[in-house]
């Protein structure tokens, strides 16, 4: 089949799209569950040092270690900070998961924080449970799992975007099609089984600093692969669970209390006085960073200048040569010292992001969406506060499930007319010489997402923001890009715009409150468990629109006892009689 | 509408002495995430194109030189 110029056509078993944390570990492991299988790892960028974890990680934030935690109590934690709404089975099969995929990374290198006795140096900075594992030489993650993929001989195909995906006239997934972002060249991929793994929707709402790029996540993940699910017809779960961070001001980088915390550090008043028992990131925990930046005791700092000398140099090595090892530039611009001073935080944008809060595309405990044949994993799937050892543990089950699908179905085709409306949809831009640029149009939607949709969520100016961004999309029409680099980011654009209508929606559905901070409604400023102790589920009409269905949430397989269910309501310290 | 360009500081900086990018070397522009980098046609060295920068800092840790610095962004500083 040919479609014109430019287009090339290839056939694998698994593709998986997304070559940061979740992708590779689910190319790994589908090859090692049958080596005889095709797979190709697709990425936007180089897989070299794409994704969250582009130059590293200082940590894991949810390692579930023998003789620390059980699965059950992880699966119970989770549900609390959550306040129940979880797919439980997909929690423990995560929290199972999570040891065995710890001693896999450590065997290819991988390094972890270890005791003297050469056993994991577990800390605490959950409410409730033992979670954190420090890898204070977390650099080299990138490098481990390329190693990898190349002795597995995955096929790795950087610089393209996929930017749909293909389906069926059943409704399964077939393939996808892709973009080269330095000629425009388009791939289209046949396969029968997809793996998305496009990471968090990042560059939804506009940091503080104005700077489009300035986000906490790799700007990379601007949403792709929750606009390409929505368009391939999966049901978007929980969206309104925004992702909100507290974070250095302007930076927007992690404090980072899960380094700092099990040393001494903590986030701290403008009086220098703790206000909440747990910096464990929730939208509980977001509520009272909020309400003290609101209540006049802000700004919020992040507190290490009590600390000794020698706990502040290991602090200074552990967060400046990992994660973002940017940060010491920025504090030695501000003439910030640890020592000296306390580092001034702030509240981050909105996005969607599993990895910390609960906004995905819904997955089973098997890493599937409600499309067959797709899969997801990481940070735009549903498995909450799932953080890079979630990706990895649940990139492998996507990687297994697939493998499994693969033994069973055939390569089924599909229609190719949808290749032809999708190479008009991508190129459109490229055939204007005047109109808006990508630049502008993105910060005018992430403005935008910024006064109408982020907490607290007040109904009227929700539907504001759904009117002015109405106007944006069919401001679309006169969309330019000059270049295939252009191109790239007009695409991308389209992707921000489908999650800011998502995010709206999404928190319009939803008429209480609950999460915290994530989901406040100003309207409806309490949780409602007898019409919303349910996942929702948001996901496209047959006009192109947005649908939404409530989800059962399944019967717990670790129950909760009610007066545990409160536990992440009771963080803020209470202030002393003066 | 008709478009117009306007000047904007960008924060990678390369050494032209140190680059070796007229060897063939593109390191810097392999790793860089959002693809911002580019060899320049003309004088065949490492260059910043675009303003959209994470500050990430793969380009000037991966650089086989020492030829590239990544700068904090000026609306971050």
């Amino acid at each position: 089949m040919t479609y014109g110029p430019n287009v090339t056509e290839v056939e694998t078993d698994i593709l998986v799209i997304g070559g940061g944390t979740g992708g590779p570990m689910a190319a790994i492991k589908a090859k090692e569950k049958n080596r005889g299988l095709r797979v190709l790892l697709l990425e936007k960028a180089n897989v070299k040092r794409s994704g969250a974890i582009s130059m590293g990680m200082d940590g894991l934030n949810n390692a579930v270690v023998p003789g620390y935690a059980t699965p059950e109590q992880y699966v119970k934690e989770i549900t609390v900070a959550n306040d129940g709404i979880v797919h439980q089975a997909a929690v423990m099969a995560y929290a199972q998961g999570s040891y065995p995929m710890i001693r896999y990374l450590d065997q290819l290198g991988v390094k972890f924080e270890k005791d003297g006795a050469g056993e994991y140096n577990m800390r605490k900075v959950h409410h409730l449970g033992t979670y954190v594992l420090p890898m204070p030489e977390g650099h080299n993650v990138k490098k481990v799992l390329y190693r990898q993929l190349r002795r597995l001989q995955v096929q790795v195909t950087n610089r393209f975007m996929a930017t749909r995906l293909l389906t069926a006239a059943d409704g399964r997934v077939c393939g996808a099609i892709a973009v080269n972002t330095r000629t425009s060249e388009f791939l289209v991929i046949r396969a029968k089984s997809v793996v998305l793994a496009a990471g968090a929707a990042g560059r939804l709402g506009l940091p503080a600093s104005g700077y489009l790029y300035g986000t906490y996540e790799n700007p990379t993940n601007c949403g792709d692969g929750y606009a390409m699910a929505f368009h391939a017809g999966a049901e978007l779960a929980n969206l309104e669970c925004f992702q909100i961070n507290p974070l250095i001001k302007d930076y927007n980088g992690p404090a980072c209390a899960y380094v700092t915390g099990p040393l001494g550090g903590y986030t701290a008043n403008n009086k220098g006085q703790r206000f909440i028992e747990c910096d464990y990131w929730s939208g509980q925990m977001m509520l009272e960073f909020w309400r003290e930046l609101q209540g006049g005791n802000g700004p919020v700092y992040l507190k290490l200048d009590h600390l000794a000398e020698e706990t502040i140099s290991t602090i200074e090595t552990i967060l400046h040569s990992n994660e973002r090892p940017s940060r010491g530039r920025f504090h030695e611009g501000r003439g910030t010292n640890y020592r000296q001073r306390m580092v001034e935080m702030h509240i981050s944008e909105i996005g969607f992001c599993s990895g910390h809060s609960a906004s995905g595309v819904w997955v089973d405990e098997h890493a599937q969406t409600t499309v067959p044949g797709l899969l997801a994993a990481g940070d735009m799937a549903s498995v909450p506060h799932n953080y890079m050892l979630g990706a990895f543990v649940n990139g492998g089950i996507a990687g297994e499930t697939a493998a499994a699908w693969c033994a069973e179905q055939p390569l089924v085709g599909f229609d190719p007319a949808q290749v032809v409306a999708e190479q008009q949809r991508v190129l459109a831009p490229t055939l204007r010489t005047d109109g808006f640029t990508a630049n502008e149009m993105e910060y005018k939607t992430r403005r935008l997402v910024n006064d109408y949709l982020q907490p607290p969520k007040v109904t009227a100016k929700m539907r504001i923001g759904q009117e002015r961004l109405a106007e944006v999309r069919e401001d679309l029409k006169q969309l330019v890009a000059r270049d295939p680099h252009e191109l790239m980011r007009a695409l991308e654009l389209q992707s921000i715009l489908d999650c800011a209508d998502l995010a709206a929606a999404a928190s319009l559905y939803r008429t209480e409150s609950r999460w915290g901070l994530y989901h406040m409604r100003v309207d409806h400023p309490h949780a409602n468990n007898a019409d919303w102790f349910c996942h929702s589920m948001h996901y496209k009409d047959p006009n192109g629109g947005i649908a939404h269905r409530k989800r059962p949430v399944d019967p717990y397989v670790v129950p909760v006892a009610d007066h545990e269910m409160g536990a992440y309501h009771e963080l803020r310290i209470p202030v002393a009689a003066e | 509408m008709p478009l117009v360009s306007h000047a904007t500081s960008v924060p990678v900086t390369v050494d032209e002495d140190k680059c070796i990018a007229e060897k063939g070397c593109t390191v810097c522009v392999d790793v860089c995430p959002l693809d911002v980098l580019a060899i320049h046609p003309d004088r065949k060295k490492a260059y910043m194109q675009y303003d959209e920068c994470w500050y990430c800092m793969p380009c000037e840790v991966d650089c086989p030189t020492g030829a590239v610095k990544v700068e904090i962004p000026y609306l971050l500083r």
